[in-house]
């Protein structure tokens, strides 16, 4: 039964990836925004190469794997094909698995643009299993805060893009990626502990720049704990909203 | 027509919305090959019905199965065993024909040359074929409509479940999906189906039932509903000129008259009576009948009957 599931959830993850990666909320908010934030951060900015990297990576990942997540399901709800989706003999953990896979590869695969293009401008990589497994982990962790992102029962994607950034952007800045998370008040640091981009910061920061706030060990469990709150929220949340959508 | 077996059993089905009974404590069964009608205005709890029947929503009371299998507590064997086609769904417009299919034949769990091979006979027969790689967005409704009856077809359901399948459709798209479901119903797959549309429903649904305001008002055989209202039988008429409508209304066995443009409906138990009584008054009024016929009930009368506000 397992195993059927999985399967049905990699063709709901083909699906959106079909659909979904070319729609306009995804590339505005998953790719062109960031990119934006990271110039006007950069722009006058004396800022080693490397701190640059950290940024934008960790910038491009966090808003790529939180990008087409909550997209989807309200804009199935919205051009009728969700009635017919949570008709099939597919589980909604199932579908919300199908749609985090597919905001897992876009974050994964975008990121790989900044990653090359510090090793073109000769960025050294001090840890690459450290970071690609951060890279892994952090866009499931990412792609199910999205689906968390999507929860209300709108089918307005303009409602969800608002909501979700309505919280992303905090996140953006306590999570120690403009100002490392020393160079934070206090009451900054603590704020800090509870945002999942904090850790993964972190991480890129060990493996890029060879220094890190936190042990990255209690870095990587944050995450696997962040990505477990996350799914159950989800899956809770959506399969009581469900109903109202249609 | 395989009998006996119960394909839907809904028991005791009920569904609110706030202080709102959108679905009040429903029964009823449908037998495995049996191509049953489910009608009613808007709003009386249809689509309700047959989301809880697919397992879209949890009713508040009650329980559906499809096959034996309970949809609340063994969702996905429930859901495996029947096609749906949902009233206001669409397929992916952004994928073509063929994908949507696949989509619909792995979600089903279909193996890749079975997929492969049923898209490819679904789509021959609803004559999509030649635009398979197309689109959906560059298809018109009733094409969609078509791709859309693919979609639910494609695990070759035992059960489809089918909410207005032929709304708003051209002539030629009604027809073609009128003539899938009867031809599928003889190879014995059984359907839920519910429709606006009377004739529809007559011509194709060995059995209705009517839901108004949330309750099952009527429920069997077309031919049986209607000879349920033989009050309803009437005799048309029409003159050469205007004549008073009170001079109809007080013939024997005359229930009531309805003037129709420049025709009269009498509504009668017995219309030969009738026709008699309009040729005498047709002579001594020295007017000329222009038409007469003798109208029995239709499914539209049932349905209005059962249905009206009270």
């Amino acid at each position: 039964m397992l195993g059927s599931q999985l399967r049905r959830s990699l063709a709901v993850a083909e699906k959106d990836i079909r659909i979904y990666y070319l729609k306009a909320p995804v590339v505005i908010f998953g790719i062109l925004f960031p990119m934006f934030l990271f110039l006007a951060f950069l722009i006058g900015r004396s800022i080693p190469i490397e701190v640059m990297i950290s940024c934008l990576l960790s910038m491009t990942l966090f808003f790529t794997a939180t990008a087409v997540s909550p997209v989807i399901l309200p804009w199935e709800g919205s051009v009728g094909t969700l009635e017919r989706l949570i008709s099939a003999p597919v589980s909604i953990p199932a579908i919300l698995l199908g749609d985090v896979l597919a905001s897992f590869i876009f974050g994964v695969v975008i990121s790989i643009v900044p990653i090359a293009f510090g090793l073109l401008l000769g960025v050294r990589i001090y840890s690459p299993l450290v970071l690609a497994t951060a890279i892994l982990l952090s866009a499931f962790c990412f792609s199910y805060l999205g689906t968390l992102f999507s929860t209300p029962p709108t089918n307005v994607p303009s409602n969800i893009m608002m909501i979700s950034n309505l919280f992303k952007f905090p996140l953006v800045f306590i999570s120690g990626i403009f100002i490392p998370l020393e160079q934070m008040p206090p009451w900054g640091r603590l704020i800090a502990l509870f945002s999942p981009l904090t850790y993964l910061t972190d991480l890129i920061r060990y493996s890029i720049q060879g220094i890190s706030s936190y042990p990255i060990l209690l870095d990587f469990a944050a995450i696997v704990l962040f990505t477990v709150m996350f799914m159950v929220l989800a899956m809770v949340i959506h399969m009581r909203n469900m109903p109202k959508r249609l | 027509m395989m009998t006996g077996l119960n394909a839907i059993e809904v028991e005791d089905l009920t569904k609110r919305f706030g202080n709102f009974t959108a679905v009040d404590h429903i029964d009823f069964k449908v037998e495995a090959g049996e191509l049953f009608g489910f009608l009613g205005p808007n709003g009386a709890g249809k689509t309700t019905t047959v989301r809880m029947i697919t397992g879209v929503i949890k009713p508040d009371a009650g329980k559906a199965s499809i096959m034996g299998y309970d949809v609340e507590r063994e969702t996905i064997n429930a859901k495996q065993m029947a096609g749906v086609l949902p009233e206001t769904s669409n397929a992916y417009i952004d994928l073509s024909a063929w994908q949507n299919l696949m989509l619909m034949a792995k979600l089903y769990g279909l193996a890749k040359k079975e997929r492969q091979n049923r898209a490819e006979d679904l789509l021959k027969r609803v004559g999509l074929y030649e635009k398979k790689d197309v689109a959906v967005k560059g298809f018109s409704k009733g094409m969609r409509q078509r791709l859309q009856i693919c979609m639910a077809l494609i695990s070759e359901p035992q059960v489809l479940i089918l909410d207005e399948p032929t709304s708003g459709l051209d002539v030629q798209s009604s027809r073609l999906i009128r003539s899938i479901i009867a031809d599928l119903n003889a190879e014995g797959v059984t359907f839920l189906l519910t429709t606006h549309n009377m004739e529809e429903a007559n011509q194709l649904c060995s059995r209705i039932a009517i839901i108004n305001r949330g309750k099952i008002v009527a429920i069997d055989r077309p031919e049986v509903l209607k000879k349920r209202i033989e009050s309803l039988h009437s005799v048309e008429v029409s003159f050469n000129r205007d004549v008073a409508q009170s001079d109809l209304s007080g013939f024997l066995g005359v229930d009531s008259v309805e003037q129709m443009g420049d025709k009269f409906r009498l509504y009668a138990r017995e219309p030969a009576e009738v026709i008699y009584n309009l040729v005498d008054y047709a002579r001594s009024e020295k007017v000329e009948i222009v038409s007469l016929a003798t109208i029995s009930p239709t499914l539209e009368d049932v349905f209005v009957k059962y249905t009206e506000v009270i």
